[in-house]
């Protein structure tokens, strides 16, 4: 690789061609502030539009000034990155967008992990010297987002997402020059939009102009009823991540204390979505073993591969793209549905309690959650399976909240018989963890023989794509992932077009899986933090006593006592579902 | 056949052509037939002669007579008094407002004295929709002297040795930027014609497609054999639909001349060429904006490198060059380096075509060596300022460009000469101003083109701008205080240092040189509360004088908002606060009480 | 916003349109250019339709949309008047005219009135700048405008 010396700020550094002044900086322990630029590293992720010009720097020789994001280093090139020339840009350029941005910081959604406050400390502004209009629209709540563009600084962050990353196709760009924005088509309610809930957008916005709906209010309601039970789940990718809400190492398991600050918030039940997904596994597995007997036995109309159907973000993104492959996913609910009445019609009965007087509550690292509780197939009379779906970081703030000192928590354990997981459920969280798991239980039951090493190695990693073949005692299983929905669609146009080799396929609609969802902590780019989340969930799957699903003594009960068996008529009723198509174009009213 | 003893060329240019120029044509044409005149007389549509102010416009060839304002019904006279008898139609003739004589000749116009077309050479002389009329003044030639007896190398260097400078604005020379295309291995390549002018008050461009669309096709094609392209993209507004039309018409010829397409002239050589459309964003005029726009994107600019030499349209190399760069081009390499280099000053080579307009007689389109004075455009060739007002200054440059005063009338025009003054070639508009223009309003005038035009992908630009605007706009309505001037310079400069594309880069550039060579306006609008020009509304009141007021009623009764108030017989006065400055007093008023402060 | 019926028959122009251009999104301008003449402006339902022929979303086919100021949303009025706010007009009076347009038609810039006779919008230089202030009425050109003869032009189209 071709080397480049130059100076920043007086000290020379050497760095390979084509790197930007920005990374070189930093190799020297220089860190020029950026407000548009956003990557996540080894994931193929980057947005530099260079737009909002806050990383500008003083290159000698050049007439203007440089954006350090996007201008690569040059040979025997000088760099100031805080000269007074550069300074007085670069805080006149914040004040300039300080002036089209609302100064509701005290009551911001945002406020305190909001990256434009972050800059305005950092560099010092204290008033606000220029005044004018400011640009408005109007405000969007979606069931699971809520668009505030009236804080939108044109970072393109969100744009990236849902058209390079996604490519669902719901944002662009809208009109021009100080209307400039990014929104639905016709500006019109998310609601309409091809959106899929990822959340994607709001993971990746700075500002608060795009965040969840917050339903922690209703949570809180629902606790102070005396005559509600309220139980909770959590989804195996929390625990990964909450503890970076107070002041943790990333990667930090918090099972324990997690469990404990729910018991103090005052859940009455404290289960483990992960109970559910050990659920999932039994049912989804045992949809893959029937389908593929049935094509190993020659049936024609068996539809392969088989694809996960636990992502409620994957789930909308193909109502809304791929209408004509809707029989081909797993018709098994996700983990957080398969939860739902299981609470309610078998625990909730066994313990006397009407539905209606049960609020189940789920911690989900996940917006598109929100919006899968609330669809109409997941209610009985009106009466939500699934009550209320909270963030992550919905959950981190009922837990300041209530006072409760997080870190000082002892650790505590799940309530039986619904908080009792195994590993395979656990690793859910991770991009492969899903087929992972499946692949744990149907090769044993598929061979009769006991799966000595769990991990398959081949299946994990970040990757975008990725395909492995499972030897299945002498039957090779070919495996395909993607993670991050714009690789999905590709793995489904191959299926579409007939060309997919795989017998299954597991899809994550977000980069890395749960772990990377957009209910999870802000990560700002760093993709260290989204490993370390997944190294985490391994570290929880071994240790484990039981890391396969069809092996969790509370699912054999389940079974055994009410269910009768995977793919019975139970489990066609409770735990399986149907697509719709969304294809249609819905922006306009009828 | 009876040799052709006459043309009438006929403005087929858009002032013209707006004025009824293509009845005109019809007239003659019929007229001639009814006279049996067909074997001597051809009546010619050219493109636009520069003399816009007096359209329409029609010449007669050979002895050059310029008639100005012609109607419709004029063609008979014309033809019976000029054709027939061999008189000249003294009414029609040009006449220059200080002098009583009529000038017949166009060439002892003012108007034409100092020009040097080359970039116009055949706006006016040919029909632009006959390929055979530009043949017949060495059309193509350049072209097929470049594939038969130069190699690429050697033309770029004739290029280079010119000194030819892009004539969008920019002024990068022209020979460089195609040999740093040339240099970059591809498997495809593109060249591009930028036909988006969108500077508010400029129509070069659209005069020479109108008036000589080949010569575009003829540079693009020499262009593509250069730089190692075999396609060619026309960018134009769609605005521009007579320009649209002459060059569909000129691509058809050309192919069927086998001067476009597969094998030109039988070299090996193939390049054809297709037309894309602009759809109203100056921003476009930007060259990585411009791609987009291809691409079928938004028109947003991107950081610059990548040039789009190494990765343009559709991502492969891409050379961008404005119309009139080309209209250069086939002069150039068919009358040698030498000779284009031997017309202008020593770092700006050639002519520029300037768009002549506002407060000046003459409003047109003219072609003058570089290095000319200011003082010769406006007052020989431009006839002076209108209505014997007095100049103030001339805009050149359109938004990115800045305002240029008399201290600079005997600067000799070139791209850094303009530069230094505060300035800018720009594409070529050049707007020139008088007294009663408001240069604070004018300043307030670009940027609001400019917070409109802004594509608003960068903050300084998209914000910065907005807050320019706004700023000035107190300045004009008198609600400005002194740190808001100081405001407006700081804020100027880390606009210009930070935005991303050249839009934003140079948008403050009205502001700075205004506030250079006007502070004292500014101060007045500040300080006085005052408007020297009388243009700034908020600033101006309508004042009785009560001598001579004798209280006749009538601007009372007139007043649309009551703002008057008086006895009968009784001087009135203005209640200023209720005052919505119409005027409709002044104008009522048969006393001549009322007057402007 | 009420869906509004396209006509089939333009619809099918428009697909015709579409495929010579080989559905490619790359040539989404020139689609947007021929369905704007076809229909007369872009409504929504017409970008959905475009954005399905093309193979993009119907928020990219908006962004475009909305990014050039040639394209509207608005159906134009029976007469659609222009005026020329080039600096060679504005220098010349241009704003004034604006202003007498707006006043008698009782509509702003990029509105249409309420019989659907004239719209109202500005453009930016025509290249007639010797006829400065320039007003456009359809296709047809006035030149040398003043605010006084705004009323005589929007008469000749009032009967």
């Amino acid at each position: 690789m071709e080397m480049v010396k130059l100076t920043i700020d007086g000290k020379m550094v050497e760095v390979e061609k084509d790197t930007t002044i920005l990374k070189a900086a930093k190799t020297i322990g220089i860190d020029i502030p950026t407000l548009c630029y956003f990557q996540l590293k080894d994931m193929n992720i980057e947005n530099r539009p260079g737009g909002c010009r806050i990383c500008v720097v003083e290159v000698v020789g050049r007439r203007n000034l440089a954006p350090a994001c996007s201008t690569n280093v040059s040979k025997d090139m000088v760099v100031n990155t805080h000269s007074i020339r550069v300074l007085n840009a670069r805080r006149t350029v914040l004040e300039l967008i300080l002036s089209d941005h609302p100064a509701e910081c005290l009551t911001c959604a945002k406020s305190g992990y909001c990256e434009l406050q972050t800059m305005a400390q950092q560099l010092g502004v204290r008033e606000l010297p220029f005044q004018g209009e400011q640009s408005t629209y109007r405000k969007d709540t979606s069931p699971a987002i809520i668009r505030d563009v009236d804080k939108c600084i044109m970072c393109r962050r969100c744009e990236m997402m849902c058209n390079d990353v996604q490519t669902v196709g719901a944002l662009s760009a809208v009109n021009r020059g100080f209307m400039a924005v990014v929104a639905p088509a016709f500006e019109m309610n998310l609601e309409k939009s091809p959106c899929t809930y990822c959340g994607q957008c709001v993971s990746v916005c700075p500002t608060g102009a795009l965040t969840e709906v917050d339903h922690s209010r209703n949570v809180i309601n629902a606790l102070a009823d005396p005559a509600k039970t309220v139980v909770v789940q959590t989804a195996p990718a929390v625990r990964a991540a909450l503890g970076e809400e107070f002041g943790l190492a990333p990667g930090t398991l918090v099972t324990g204390k997690m469990v404990a600050a729910l018991r103090r918030l005052g859940f009455n039940y404290v289960f483990d979505t992960d109970f559910a997904a050990d659920l999932t596994i039994m049912e989804e597995g045992s949809e893959l073993l029937d389908r593929l007997t049935r094509y190993l036995k020659g049936d024609k109309t068996v539809k392969l591969p088989i694809l996960t159907s636990c992502c409620p973000g994957w789930v909308n993104f193909f109502e809304h793209n791929f209408p004509d492959l809707m029989d081909v996913p797993s018709t098994a609910k996700s983990p957080q549905q398969m939860f739902g009445p299981i609470a309610k019609e078998y625990f909730g009965k066994k313990l006397g309690i009407d539905r209606k007087n049960m609020i189940v509550v789920s911690i989900m690292p996940c917006l598109a959650k929100k919006y899968e509780c609330q669809r109409d197939e997941f209610k009985v009379d009106g009466d939500p399976d699934v009550n209320y779906s909270l963030s992550t970081r919905e959950l981190a703030h009922l837990i300041k909240f209530a006072n409760i000192d997080f870190n000082s928590l002892p650790d505590e354990d799940f309530d039986n018989p619904l908080g009792e997981s195994t590993g395979a459920g656990v690793i859910f969280a991770n991009t492969g963890g899903v087929i992972e798991a499946a692949c744990r239980t149907a090769y044993e039951l598929y061979t009769g023989k006991k799966l000595e090493k769990v991990e398959f190695n081949e299946l994990r990693g970040l990757e975008n794509i990725r395909h492995a073949t499972l030897d299945f005692n002498g039957l090779p299983i070919n495996i395909g992932i993607a993670h991050g929905l714009g690789n999905a669609r590709k793995l489904l146009e191959d299926v579409q077009a007939g060309k997919s080799l795989f017998h299954a396929i597991e899809i994550m609609a977000c980069p890395g899986g749960c772990i990377g969802g957009g209910g999870q902590p802000f990560h700002h780019g760093d993709s260290e933090i989204i490993k370390q989340r997944a190294a985490a969930i391994y570290r929880e799957d071994v240790g484990k006593p039981i890391r396969k699903s069809h092996e969790n003594p509370f699912i054999i009960e389940l079974y055994k006592e009410f269910l009768g068996k995977p793919l019975g008529e139970k489990s066609h009723q409770l735990l399986h579902t149907h697509y719709f198509d969304k294809s249609a174009g819905t922006f306009v009213d009828e | 056949m009876a040799k052709i003893k006459y043309h009438i060329l006929v403005c087929g240019g858009t002032s013209c052509h707006t004025s009824k120029s293509e009845d005109i044509l019809k007239n003659f044409q019929d007229l001639i037939k009814a006279k049996g005149l067909d074997a001597e007389v051809q009546v010619i549509r050219t493109g636009c002669f520069g003399f816009c102010e007096k359209g329409p416009i029609i010449k007669m060839m050979p002895d050059n007579t310029f008639y100005t304002q012609v109607k419709p019904e004029d063609c008979a006279e014309i033809l019976e008094e000029h054709i027939i008898k061999g008189k000249k139609v003294d009414r029609l003739l040009y006449k220059k407002p200080d002098a009583a004589e009529f000038k017949s000749d166009s060439k002892q116009m003012g108007l034409r004295r100092k020009q040097i077309r080359i970039a116009l050479r055949n706006c006016g002389f040919i029909n632009p929709e006959n390929i055979d009329e530009y043949i017949a003044r060495d059309g193509y030639q350049a072209l097929g002297k470049v594939l038969t007896e130069l190699t690429p190398e050697a033309t770029i260097e004739i290029l280079k040795k010119s000194g030819l400078r892009g004539r969008g604005g920019g002024g990068f020379p022209t020979g460089l930027k195609w040999e740093i295309t040339r240099a970059v291995k591809a498997d495809q390549k593109y060249v591009v014609c930028n036909a988006d002018e969108g500077d508010p008050g400029a129509f070069m461009d659209r005069s020479v497609l109108e008036g000589d669309p080949h010569t575009v096709l003829e540079a693009m094609a020499i262009n593509g054999y250069c730089t190692g392209a075999d396609k060619g993209v026309i960018y134009i507004r769609a605005e521009y639909p007579l320009a649209v039309e002459r060059l569909k018409i000129a691509m058809k010829q050309a192919r069927e001349y086998g001067l476009l397409g597969t094998d030109i002239l039988g070299t090996g050589f193939s390049f054809d060429i297709e037309i894309r459309y602009g759809a109203g964003a100056f921003v476009c005029g930007e060259e990585t904006a411009l791609i987009h726009s291809m691409e079928g994107l938004r028109g947003e600019p991107t950081v610059k490198p990548p040039f789009p030499s190494e990765s343009g349209f559709l991502g492969k190399p891409t050379n961008v060059n404005n119309v009139e760069t080309y209209a250069n081009i086939p002069a150039i390499i068919l009358k040698g380096s030498d000779w284009y280099a031997s017309i202008g000053t020593e770092k700006s080579k050639g002519t520029k075509v300037f768009a002549l307009a506002g407060k000046i007689n003459n409003v047109g389109l003219i072609e003058v060596p570089m290095g000319i004075t200011l003082r010769e455009i406006i007052f020989e060739i431009g006839g002076g300022i209108k209505n014997d007002r007095k100049f103030k200054a001339v805009q050149t440059g359109g938004p990115s460009g800045g305002m240029l005063t008399e201290k600079d009338l005997d600067t000799p025009i070139d791209y850094d000469n303009l530069i230094a003054a505060g300035s800018m070639m720009g594409s070529g508009g050049m707007i020139v101003m008088d007294e009663d223009d408001c240069m604070v309003a004018m300043a307030k005038f670009y940027l609001e083109f400019t917070v409109e035009e802004s594509c608003g992908k960068c903050s300084p630009c998209r914000i910065g701008n907005k807050r320019l605007f706004e700023m000035l706009e107190k300045v004009t309505q008198g609600q400005a205080v002194m740190d808001d001037l100081d405001k407006l310079r700081n804020l100027s400069h880390v606009i210009k240092d930070t935005s991303l594309c050249g839009l934003g880069q140079t948008s403050p550039n009205p502001v700075l040189s205004s506030m250079d060579n006007f502070y004292h306006e500014y101060l007045e609008h500040v300080g006085d509360k005052k408007c020297r020009a009388g243009s700034c509304k908020s600033l101006m009141q309508y004042i009785i004088n009560a001598e001579n007021c004798i209280g006749c009623t009538l601007c009372a009764r007139n007043c649309p908002v009551d703002a008057i108030a008086g006895e009968r017989k009784q001087a009135h006065v203005i209640d200023q606060d209720k005052c919505i400055k119409c005027g409709a007093c002044m104008e009522k008023c048969k006393f001549n009480a009322i007057f402007i402060k | 916003m009420a869906k509004i019926k396209l006509s089939e028959k333009k619809i099918e122009e428009l697909k015709v349109v579409c495929k010579s251009f080989n559905n490619d999104k790359g040539e989404l301008i020139n689609v947007l250019h021929s369905a704007q003449s076809i229909f007369g402006y872009l409504p929504a339902e017409l970008q959905e339709v475009i954005a399905k022929e093309l193979n993009v979303s119907v928020a990219h086919v908006y962004g475009v949309v909305t990014f050039y100021s040639f394209f509207t949303m608005i159906p134009k009025g029976e007469h659609p008047i222009s005026i020329c706010l080039g600096t060679a007009c504005y220098v010349r009076g241009a704003e004034k005219v604006l202003e007498e347009f707006k006043r008698v038609l009782k509509i702003q810039v990029g509105e249409t009135t309420a019989d659907g006779k004239f719209s109202l919008s500005c453009l930016r230089c025509v290249g007639a700048c010797g006829l400065a202030p320039v007003v456009l009425v359809g296709e047809k050109v006035y030149g040398r405008v003043s605010p006084d003869g705004v009323k005589d032009i929007v008469a000749e189209y009032n009967n």
